[in-house]
């Protein structure tokens, strides 16, 4: 353990390099800043590539690029330049290319605010790009875990061969913490990138990507074959955490940093003798639905906190099955909740209940 | 005897160009420099989004196939992370000059070492004969229907005049297609830009004055002397950048 204290956009820099990264392509935006900063000066140490490309459209053009030719690949921005990317996103989803996108959320829409939000949960869930596809979206709560995700998010990419987002809000891109860099993460098996484009003379064949496909019933096929991969994300690449569950009165549901101030607030409301738990999806694409057929009878509602107007709200109500009152409270435009407005939510439930 | 053969570096496949458009002899030529160089096998290809999107079909190397306007982009990728290969990307007017103009004036000025071939036929011709950014004064396209107008349209937009006032440009030659010493011509301008690759000088632009008989509702015969006659004055030929005669 060699804990030291580091701003959040320098450890995702630091973690993606200890992940093995090969090569970077961004483009300036607020507030992950840092990141590109950071790493234009370590990958260059590194003798690795880094590139300010630009645009975001030049960015991602680039991951595609870098990543058929089979190697670690990221970019990162914020809010208006990941809508910026969403069309490239496609084309990786859709060729089955591997790559990690950093997305540190500001607050919208629009040109918006730079201050923290966590306004873009559809734009990465649901994502902007056009047709049938997935990107696996990881929320992380602390610079610690964010640094373990990010060394994960590579091992994803690669065994599944998607795009993988970290979904980080201002807050954990601007505050420093202690981190552990060295701390362990689980070793995966990625076998070896034989689809890559390393020209003829360095494997059989012809190897030749593309997501084109003229002929409906290839698309069709192609399609299904999509589908089956992302049943098996489902199936293995769920995470969430639960927390004070037994006999719960209410459970809040958040994700990312309000999920830790949602953490003081059930401490708060322990104090008033209210039991409260908490459920933290980690995954918010794959969406941990399964965490919601655990909440205990003694539940009489769900509280949904976000900085947003309510959109990991959906996937609650979807995963709720009609099961427990549904209640929303969020803050937008770069306004963090304090744990205090988290403790009136609850005590005022009945006000905040969009679905009973 | 002298015997006739298909290049190494072409597939054994028909292609899906429409007859007498000038797209399949381009092919053939970067194909047939490729052979020459002996660089097939570590050649990566990048098609783009028009005409020339199936280009991946039609090359023996390997190939990816990009956004629309996003090829030099994607060329950039491929090359940083794999400067021993050779690097090419094959593109429209459309797709690099209005799309893709951002990308590949940005790649041309990081003197990105990879090679573009650019097939300028004045218009659209996958979607269907619209007006592009080189579309002639007073061309009739489908969506310039009473002829392109500098005040609504602009002028034709000079994508080799442009690049050649780029620093990272080392090569940058303006050929046409529309007779065998042009096309003789097209071959060489093409072996000299990858040349130029794969001695690191860096990026090459070849831009190919070629014809789309089908959307410009004409005979082959009658597309190449439409090109000769009204493209070439306003595109002229020849060298525009050549970073060894510079120096």
């Amino acid at each position: 353990m060699n804990k030291v204290l580091m701003k959040g956009n320098e450890a995702i820099a630091l973690a993606a390099i200890a992940a093995g990264l090969d090569a970077f392509f961004g483009y300036p935006i607020t507030p992950q800043n840092e990141i590109p900063e950071y790493l234009s000066k370590y990958m260059h140490e590194k003798g690795r590539v880094f590139v300010q490309a630009e645009s975001e459209v030049a960015a991602i053009n680039m991951v595609y690029g870098a990543a058929a030719a089979g190697k670690r690949v990221m970019t990162s921005s914020s809010s208006v330049g990941i809508a910026l990317k969403q069309e490239g996103i496609s084309y990786l989803a859709g060729a089955e290319l591997p790559c990690v996108v950093v997305s540190v959320m500001r607050a919208g829409p629009g040109l918006g605010g730079i201050q923290p939000s966590q306004a873009d949960y559809f734009q990465a869930t649901r994502g902007g790009g056009n047709g049938d596809y997935r990107v696996v979206v990881l929320a992380p709560e602390s610079i610690q875990e964010t640094v373990d995700l990010m060394k994960q998010a590579f091992d994803i990419a690669d065994i599944y061969r998607n795009p993988v987002m970290i979904l980080a809000d201002g807050l954990i891109g601007q505050m420093m913490e202690s981190v552990d860099m060295d701390k362990p993460v689980k070793k995966r098996h990625v076998e070896p990138k034989t689809y890559a484009l390393t020209g003829t003379d360095s494997h059989e064949g012809r190897n030749v990507i593309t997501s084109l496909g003229l002929d409906p019933v290839y698309l069709e096929k192609h399609n299904n074959a999509l589908k089956d991969k992302y049943n098996q994300i489902i199936k293995h690449e769920t995470a969430y955490e639960m927390f004070n569950m037994e006999h719960a009165e209410y459970v809040i549901v958040a994700y990312g940093t309000v999920a830790r101030i949602v953490r003081s607030a059930l401490d708060m409301l322990k104090e008033k003798g209210i039991h409260v738990g908490l459920i933290r999806p980690i995954s918010l694409w794959p969406y941990p639905r399964k965490a919601f057929d655990l909440i205990p009878k003694t539940c009489k509602g769900i509280l949904v906190t976000e900085m947003s107007m309510g959109q990991m709200l959906d996937d609650v109500l979807i995963s709720n099955k009609g099961r427990f009152p549904v209640g929303f409270y969020g803050r937008a435009g770069g306004m963090v909740p304090g744990p205090e407005e988290i403790v009136d939510a609850i005590l005022n439930f009945k006000d905040k209940v969009v679905e009973s | 005897m002298i015997k006739y053969e298909r290049s190494q570096g072409l597939t054994d496949v028909h292609t899906h160009y429409c007859p007498g458009c000038t797209h399949g002899m381009l092919h053939k030529l970067v194909a047939e420099v490729l052979e020459e160089l002996g660089v097939l096998g570590k050649t990566i290809g990048v098609a783009s989004v028009g005409c020339s999107v199936f280009a991946y079909e039609y090359f023996e190397t390997d190939f990816i196939q990009a956004p629309h306007g996003r090829a030099c982009a994607v060329a950039t990728g491929i090359k940083r992370v794999s400067p021993d290969r050779v690097v090419f990307t094959y593109q429209g007017d459309g797709d690099l000059g209005s799309i893709g103009i951002a990308e590949s004036i940005h790649a041309a000025n990081r003197g990105e070492n990879i090679t573009v071939i650019l097939a300028n036929n004045a218009t659209y011709g996958m979607t269907g004969g619209q007006m592009a950014p080189t579309s002639l004064v007073g061309q009739v396209t489908t969506t310039s229907q009473l002829g392109r107008n500098v005040a609504e349209h602009g002028s034709p937009l000079k994508i080799s005049e442009i690049f050649a006032q780029i620093n990272g440009a080392a090569y940058v030659e303006r050929v046409a297609m529309t007779d065998i010493s042009n096309i003789r011509k097209t071959k060489k301008a093409i072996k000299k830009a990858f040349t130029y690759q794969l001695e690191g000088k860096g990026f090459s632009l070849i831009e190919v004055i070629s014809t789309c008989p089908i959307n410009w509702g004409m005979k082959p015969r009658e597309a190449l002397d439409w090109a000769k006659e009204n493209m070439i004055p306003i595109y002229p030929l020849g060298v525009y950048k050549d970073v060894m005669k510079n120096d």
